[in-house]
């Protein structure tokens, strides 16, 4: 019925569409580069690479080796050890620092890094123009808080001062114990001034880009990479292990994992790039590392809605919470079921035990409360974000209250601006929530509790507890203020329980550790890039 | 004059889109700077909000939009604060629309042949399979089909990458994985226009002067039967233009689709007005483009 050879001569009105193919600009989209010498997959597009305006882990882990601030991370501990200041003292009350710069510090570009560039680097982080959502990381400087709230306007009032080139003083409000790691998080870090005048917001795009870290931007592609370049400039240049670094922004774990699985990407450091599915096979395998950091999920009660309002209520809803279930039926990664909320393992604190699975007591307690085996217990839902992890456990948890207590509550779940929104406004009964610490201290954890913090979203407001808090973060012996804290964790998660911790989260990532050397597992879950380093195999 | 009114009607049409786009999303709950972390002081939150003007009423939010569109510039994202839409879309677009066109290419020359052989080999068996053929491209999702591809083709054999957006190599998978639906569309717009084009009276007419049948299909009846794939065409290359979010999430592509749907999870206004005009005046083109089209292959449309 066809013939070939006359179809061929034919002319085909459809030649138009390959026109219009062939019109499209097809150009300008393929790159071909030499490949980096360390490929490392990160969680998502980056938001901003700018240290003051960063919120994330993922843009953390890249701002690292770009920045620097007076102290920096150890790898293996995430502690802080001197980064551009070479030492420091503090003053016996603990309110006074000051840090002595090293005198060969030079930006990536070759201009001279002094005391005064981190004095501006810090007005920025609390200049209300820069609109930095982390600016309390500063609150802890004296004046810090009132010159960002528009309370004063003489930057020159916030405590902290460039006598000479070589030396930063800092005042402080209050001792902190923490303030040396805070000296090493990313919105205290030393940006460029001159480049920042210049280009203004969009400054971090500048070409050539100063840095004060290990690395320098070669380029920033969205949603493709971004490439880094060992600064030679930077002062421990010796001790950068990689030369060029690329960081791609993932967002699907299979593609994540085929990448790696064909020796394409070298580190993939994020657990949500692990498909769930094979979570069970993998976490078996040696290249797949589970670590500990500080993150707790846990429950929160709207104490101002009713039933909720009566501690016994919460505390037996707390009771009948089997946390082991939890962890061994849906999270499976080997995170460990917790009672408290400050996680095992953060710095000068030992957590204490809250509430422990004892359905017998928490059936007893709401028969006091006015509901035996739930009569008359009101309908009530739970917010969760809606990701099927989250809805498993909630789907557990409503089974564990109906069984235990013979109460019946709904799952809301809901997108994550509308959760954050609603979570926000108090418009909730019980909410799965969670909470990843800023830096490793227990003030980090229980401080949000306070009275009216911006992140205590229960309603529950306890003058006592307040008190502890306060006192703690007037204390300047380790132990006494530790003692402090956990008469307020008790509170907080035994006695008038507004909240239910209930497991703490594992990290996973995966790269081959007979190849990849220099990380290390920390609470921190971080990872400095100048210590990360790839062998190649044996030939 | 027909083309150059319907030009004109674009405008108001794409303000009306731009006003819809920019109530609506402000009208869903949450907001860019909505985070888990509440800021350490209100004040902080009110920075935010008065660096992005969104302390000031919609409507006054709305004509700085369009004050900053009448010089070409969409505004600032809200997520990616370094960047501003002009420039997502500048980096995000180029890959898009070589990713969409190749896609758009493969469709026609798969499609066609597909239902131009189906209709020809009307009720046999290659009519059997070409329908099945275009039957499943059309019913299985992308998000089955790329993984597969993945899977055959750079998992097992390794003939190709499984992602990342590098040599021409890499645009093989997606190019297929974001075609096929189209193609099998295609196809099946193609044999219904083939099989309705050969039932009218002008080719009986022609074929009773003698016509060979050869030259009835490919010179009388092509033309008329690939107008419904025309009219397909125009929505089909803008969906296909703005790229796809499924499809650069599985091979990690640098394409604007990611942008057209996280950018409403996130509240990002500005890029949420600026891609939804985007694909409006993607839409509005090429369907006039493709009404154009209309007056050259059909002999019987004729516009005023």
């Amino acid at each position: 019925m066809f013939d070939f050879r006359r179809a061929r001569r034919f002319n085909l009105p459809a030649r138009f569409f390959f026109l219009l193919v062939a019109a499209l600009p097809l150009g300008g989209c393929l790159r071909h580069e030499p490949p980096a010498d360390l490929t490392l997959i990160n969680k998502g597009e980056p938001e901003s690479l700018d240290p003051q305006i960063i919120t994330g882990q993922a843009e953390m882990r890249i701002v690292e080796g770009l920045f620097e601030g007076l102290m920096r991370l150890d790898p293996k501990t995430a502690r802080a050890i001197p980064g551009l200041a070479e030492r420091y003292e503090v003053s016996p009350d603990g309110k006074n620092y000051t840090f002595h710069l090293r005198t060969n510090l030079v930006w990536s570009t070759g201009e001279p890094i002094r005391a005064e560039d981190v004095v501006y680097s810090w007005r920025r982080a609390l200049d209300p123009a820069t609109a930095s959502e982390y600016a309390g990381q500063l609150y802890y400087i004296k004046n810090g808080e009132e010159y960002n709230t528009g309370k004063i306007t003489d930057a020159a009032r916030v405590g902290v001062q460039a006598p000479d080139p070589f030396t930063v003083r800092v005042e402080l409000n209050h001792p902190t114990a923490f303030f040396p790691d805070l000296c090493a998080f990313p919105t205290l870090y030393v940006v460029p001034r001159r480049t920042i005048e210049k280009y203004g917001d969009g400054w971090i795009m500048a070409h050539p880009l100063p840095s004060s870290g290990p690395y320098e931007l070669v380029y920033w592609r969205l949603n493709d990479r971004v490439r880094l370049r060992k600064n030679p400039r930077y002062w421990d240049a010796a001790n950068t292990r990689s030369a060029v670094i690329d960081v791609l922004p993932f967002n699907s774990a299979s593609t994540a994992l085929n990448l790696y699985e064909q020796g394409r990407a070298d580190i993939v450091w994020d657990k949500e790039l692990v498909p769930a599915e094979l979570l069970d096979v993998l976490l078996r395998r040696p290249d797949f590392h589970t670590f500990n950091y500080l993150g707790t999920v846990f429950l929160r009660f709207n104490v101002t809605h009713q039933p909720f309002d009566d501690e016994r209520v919460r505390r037996a809803l707390g009771m009948a919470v089997d946390r082991e279930r939890i962890v061994k039926k849906i999270t499976r990664s080997g995170e460990p079921a917790t009672t408290s909320l400050v996680p095992a393992g953060t710095a000068n604190y030992d957590p204490v035990p809250g509430l422990a699975y004892n359905p017998a007591a928490a059936a007893k307690l709401l028969a006091e409360a006015g509901y035996p085996g739930g009569r008359g217990f009101p309908r009530f839902s739970t917010l969760v974000y809606g990701i099927k992890l989250n809805e498993d456990i909630a789907v557990e948890l409503q089974q564990m209250w109906r069984d235990n207590l013979g109460i019946t509550m709904e799952l809301r779940p809901l997108e994550w601006k509308v959760y954050l929104s609603t979570e926000n406004h108090m418009d909730y009964d019980v909410s799965l929530s969670d909470w990843i610490g800023d830096y490793n201290d227990a003030q980090t954890f229980l401080g949000m509790f306070t009275s009216g913090d911006g992140n205590n979203h229960t309603g529950w407001k306890n003058p006592g507890y307040d008190g502890l808090i306060r006192a703690a973060g007037e204390q300047a012996d380790l132990a006494a203020r530790e003692q402090t804290f956990q008469r307020a964790e008790t509170l907080l998660v035994h006695d008038a329980a507004p909240i239910v911790p209930i497991y703490n989260y594992v990290g996973v990532n995966y790269y081959d550790p007979t190849r990849i050397h220099g990380i290390y597992a920390n609470v921190l879950d971080d990872h400095p890039l100048r210590a990360i380093q790839k062998t190649l195999p044996p030939p | 004059m027909y083309f150059l009114r319907r030009i004109l009607f674009a405008i108001p049409l794409l303000l009306v889109i731009s006003a819809l786009a920019f109530a609506l999303v402000h009208l869903a709950p949450g907001g860019p700077f909505d985070r888990q972390r509440i800021p350490a002081s209100p004040e902080i939150e009110r920075h935010l909000l008065a660096k992005y003007h969104l302390d000031e009423p919609v409507w006054k939010q709305y004509l700085e939009f369009l004050r900053d569109l009448g010089h070409g510039n969409f505004g600032v994202s809200m997520k990616y604060r370094d960047h501003s839409v002009n420039d997502l879309i500048a980096q995000g677009l180029p890959v898009s629309l070589t990713l969409g066109a190749l896609a758009f290419g493969f469709a026609l020359a798969t499609g066609l042949p597909l239902g131009f052989f189906a209709a020809a080999q009307r009720g046999r068996w290659p009519d059997r399979v070409g329908s099945l053929l275009a039957l499943l491209a059309v019913c299985v999702p992308g998000f089955v089909i790329a993984p597969v591809l993945i899977i055959v083709f750079a998992v097992k054999l390794k003939w190709l990458p499984v992602a990342l957006w590098e040599s021409p190599w890499h645009l093989i998978l997606p190019t297929i994985a974001l075609g096929l639906y189209f193609s099998g569309q295609v196809a099946r717009l193609m044999r219904e226009g083939m099989l309705s084009a050969m039932q009218s009276e002008f080719i009986t007419a022609a074929r009773a002067k003698g016509l060979g049948e050869n030259e009835l299909l490919f010179k009388h009846a092509f033309r008329i039967a690939v107008l419904p794939v025309v009219s397909y065409a125009g929505p089909m290359l803008a969906d296909l233009l703005t790229g796809s979010f499924i499809i650069e999430n599985i091979f990690q592509l640098p394409g604007l689709g990611v942008f057209l749907v996280n950018s409403s999870l996130n509240r990002d206004y500005p890029v949420v007005v600026g891609l939804s005009l985007l694909y409006a005046i993607l839409l509005i083109g090429l369907n006039l483009i493709v009404d154009f089209a209309y007056t050259l292959l059909d002999p019987r449309v004729k516009y005023e």
